[in-house]
């Protein structure tokens, strides 16, 4: 086991290395860091001074791979890609334009992030099997047909009218809950309650839907139809063997989202004023902060291969068919 | 007037991908296992009624791709053989058939089949003094002059002529498919309409028939209602917020299609080339979509976004007007999109073609001595068509609905395209104010759901109809 995941962690190394250099090219190959500065300041009336003043501010001033300028070992370290993206390995993400340290804003937001995302995965996976199994339970009547009717349509729907319609209704109309904003500890909960209840009901038509699928298929399984032959009732069929047989693609396919909770969700927190890696995101975009975005490059592709990983793990822990070699 | 066509880049795609769509209709026609398969989608209610659904919609976005710059009005006193001047705003036929909408602008918001400002505003008495009033509207309502108070009983009187214009209209369509139906059978006139209602024709032409009666509804009484009144009232600026929508379909459809398109030659080569060929060429190919699958979608959108911004922000003299540059922004957001999303595809692919390699008939070729590239051409590529085609439905939706949440974070169109984000985004805080503005978020929304909702629905029945392991 041990060996195993050693070796997916040596495995993970060339697609972190793949992923550096995607975003090494995206942000300093495509556009020169003096295109990037005039972007900023904007593009008319701005003075050379200025760009070589915003460059060395952020340390983009150095050549992008070879600085003939200096002596030995600083001709490959003192450049940008050295100084921005190597780095990232060790996970320094240098400064913010606000100046602060990347890192360490991380490392803050991500309490808030995992408080939104945790109880919205953990209700949302309990939520969309539930009404999966009922689906099942009723299958060829007209209230899978209905159930599944209303999937679609729930999944048609713009995630951005969940998050609106229920703001208004519940903070605004009925004044249950702040409309936005976000307090440490126990308190946080008065805030969470709504955007938990909305990421649930707006994921909850997709997801119920894809595990209807999932169920089906493994209901008419021939370990089923012995099941059945043996006189179990269709209850104790469906919660004791179908449901524990289905939760083996379910749980694969969710593992891997788990380290990207950390992530937390874009829209959601900056609807909600929720202080996590989410709305830091949007506003890095907004704001046109590369730093940030770039870090958040790279923190969102070290969660997902963890999620990976731990996928390929989870294979072994609920199906025993399964060895890791 | 005269005017100088234009031809943006996504409107070149977009006729290409419509010059596909007819080329694989032809095709389909001449081989028996596709029109049977077709013949499934078809034959199924939930089918039929979306594909109505989606060929009005697509109607609506091919009128407005047909992109023209008119004719200035030639200035007094210029000399007789001065050269023809040409706006620089680029229309499209859809803003000239809808010219009383475009150009009829208010002052600021007004509800729905209003008559007047939804805000009050202090005016002059003309005796002197104030008055704090809501103020008439320029053009809602403006046939009925003073007599506002008839508005109910004029649109109702429109709503009725309207409605009845379109069951004559679709009375009309429905007799020429009878008799079409009927002539086809070699039965008699009553006897196909029969079957066509009891649903005994092989394809589902009673749902076909039912959305096109409700499509004929909206449609002419649109046509009926929307010249008098601001039927979706007006957004901030005063536009008409029934023209926006209309406007924002083309955005949708061309995102959701194009995006697909786009990526399509580089999955399916890719794909097919990773699974036939093995070796090294899988390795790297594995290696390269491992890789832009580990960066989470939203942020590879959001930095390639920022950066495509820059490119085209510093070089303004490429695009002569204002609608090839946001033309542009939006042809890269579809190439954007499209290079997060073809490695799902490319990955079906491969494990397709690493099935269909071992298959008796390709090693049957192979063992013939047929080359490489011609065994992918005639043997492979036929036989993952359908997991293309299959992906290519069920990408749209997902893509129409993903437009809307990157143009509302910012990384989406450009702000000067008419698009569902935009109109979002533009009407983001009305909710919150006091009384509230709820029409703009509707339309958009509503129109939203109707487009994404018949496409999810059609891309089901396709997908049931295509997948072999679903039948």
């Amino acid at each position: 086991m041990f060996a195993y995941v050693l070796r997916r962690l040596l495995y993970a190394l060339p697609i972190l290395i793949g992923v550096n250099l995607v975003t090494f090219a995206l942000f300093f190959v495509v556009n020169s860091p003096d295109d990037m500065a005039r972007m900023q300041l904007g593009v008319k009336r701005v003075t050379p001074e200025a760009i070589e003043r915003w460059k060395v501010e952020r340390g983009y001033d150095r050549p992008l791979f070879f600085n003939a300028g200096v002596q030995g070992r600083g001709q490959v370290t003192e450049t940008i890609f050295f100084q921005k993206s190597l780095r990232m390995f060790a996970f320094d993400f240098g400064r913010a334009d606000d100046g602060r340290d990347i890192a360490q804003e991380m490392r803050d937001r991500m309490g808030p992030s995992l408080a939104l995302a945790l109880p919205t995965f953990v209700l949302g996976l309990f939520a969309s099997v539930t009404f999966a199994l009922i689906l099942v339970f009723f299958r060829a009547s007209y209230l899978d047909f209905w159930g599944v009717v209303l999937c679609v349509a729930m999944m048609s729907i713009s995630s951005l009218f969940y998050i609106i319609g229920g703001q208004w209704l519940v903070s605004k109309l009925w004044a249950l809950v702040p409309i936005s904003g976000y307090a440490p500890g126990l308190d946080a909960a008065r805030f969470l309650v709504l955007p938990v209840a909305i990421s649930v009901i707006a994921g909850v038509g997709s997801n119920a839907r894809w595990y209807r699928t999932i169920f089906l298929e493994e209901i008419s399984r021939d370990y089923v139809r012995t099941a059945r032959a043996k006189g179990l009732s269709e209850r104790v069929v469906l919660f004791r063997h179908v449901l524990k047989n289905a939760m083996i693609p379910i749980l694969t396919g969710v593992v891997v989202v788990i380290p990207l909770l950390f992530m937390g969700s874009l829209l959601v927190e900056s609807f909600f004023g929720i202080p996590g890696l989410g709305s830091y995101t949007i506003d890095a975009i907004n704001a046109q902060d590369f730093a940030v975005v770039r870090a958040m490059v790279y923190i969102g592709s070290v969660l997902y291969i963890i999620g990976l990983i731990l996928t390929d793990i989870s294979y072994t822990l609920v199906d025993p068919r399964v060895r890791l070699e | 007037m005269g005017f100088l066509p234009v031809l943006l880049w996504t409107d070149a795609l977009f006729f290409l991908l419509l010059a596909i769509g007819v080329a694989t209709i032809v095709h389909v026609r001449r081989e028996a296992p596709l029109r049977a398969a077709w013949r499934r989608v078809g034959s199924r209610a939930g089918g039929m009624a979306s594909a109505v659904i989606l060929l009005a919609f697509l109607a609506i976005g091919f009128v407005d791709s047909l992109h023209l710059r008119p004719q200035l009005p030639v200035a007094n006193g210029a000399a007789e053989n001065a050269p023809v001047a040409y706006s620089s705003e680029v229309l499209s036929a859809l803003d000239v058939l809808l010219a009383p909408l475009r150009t009829r602008v208010e002052k600021t918001y007004s509800a729905p089949f209003a008559t007047e400002l939804y805000a009050r505003e202090t005016v002059e008495l003309p005796g002197g003094g104030q008055a704090r009033i809501y103020p008439r509207l320029a053009w809602g309502g403006s046939h009925l002059g003073e007599a506002t108070g008839e508005r109910d009983a004029d649109v109702a009187r429109r709503i009725a002529t309207g409605v009845a214009g379109a069951m004559e209209v679709w009375i009309a369509v429905a007799a020429i498919l009878v008799v079409m139906l009927a002539r086809r059978r070699g039965k008699g006139m009553g006897e196909a309409a029969r079957a066509l209602w009891r649903g005994e024709a092989d394809l589902a032409w009673r749902a076909a028939l039912v959305t096109l009666a409700c499509v004929f509804v909206v449609v002419i009484l649109a046509i009926k209602l929307a010249p008098y009144y601001h039927v979706f009232g007006t957004d901030k600026v005063g536009q008409d917020v029934l023209y926006l929508s209309l406007k924002s379909v083309r955005t949708a459809l061309i995102i959701g299609t194009l995006t697909t398109l786009v990526m399509l030659p580089f999955a399916v080569a890719l794909g097919i080339m990773a699974g036939y060929l093995g070796g090294w060429v899988d390795d790297v190919i594995q290696y390269v979509y491992t890789v832009l699958n580990a960066i989470p979608g939203v942020l590879l959108i959001a930095a390639a976004v920022l950066m495509m911004q820059v490119v085209i922000d510093t070089h303004p003299h490429w695009f002569s007007t204002a609608a090839e540059r946001a033309d542009a922004r939006l042809l890269a957001l579809c190439l954007i999109l499209g290079i997060t999303s073809w490695t799902g595809l490319c990955r079906l692919l491969r494990g397709e073609t690493l099935k269909l390699r071992e298959l008796e008939y390709v090693q049957a070729a192979r063992a013939f001595g047929v080359g490489t590239s011609a065994i992918l051409r005639r043997h492979v590529l036929p036989n993952v068509m359908h997991i293309v085609l299959i992906a290519l439905v069920m990408d749209f939706s997902g893509l129409v609905l993903a437009e809307a949440v990157l143009s509302y974070v910012g990384i989406g169109v450009d702000p000067t395209t008419i698009s569902f984000g935009t109109m979002i985004n533009m009407a983001r805080a009305e909710l919150a104010r006091e009384p509230a503005v709820w029409w703009s978020l509707m339309a958009a929304f509503a129109f939203m759901f109707v487009l994404v909702l018949s496409a999810n629905l059609f891309a089901d029945v396709v997908r049931d109809a295509f997948d072999p392991r679903r039948s």
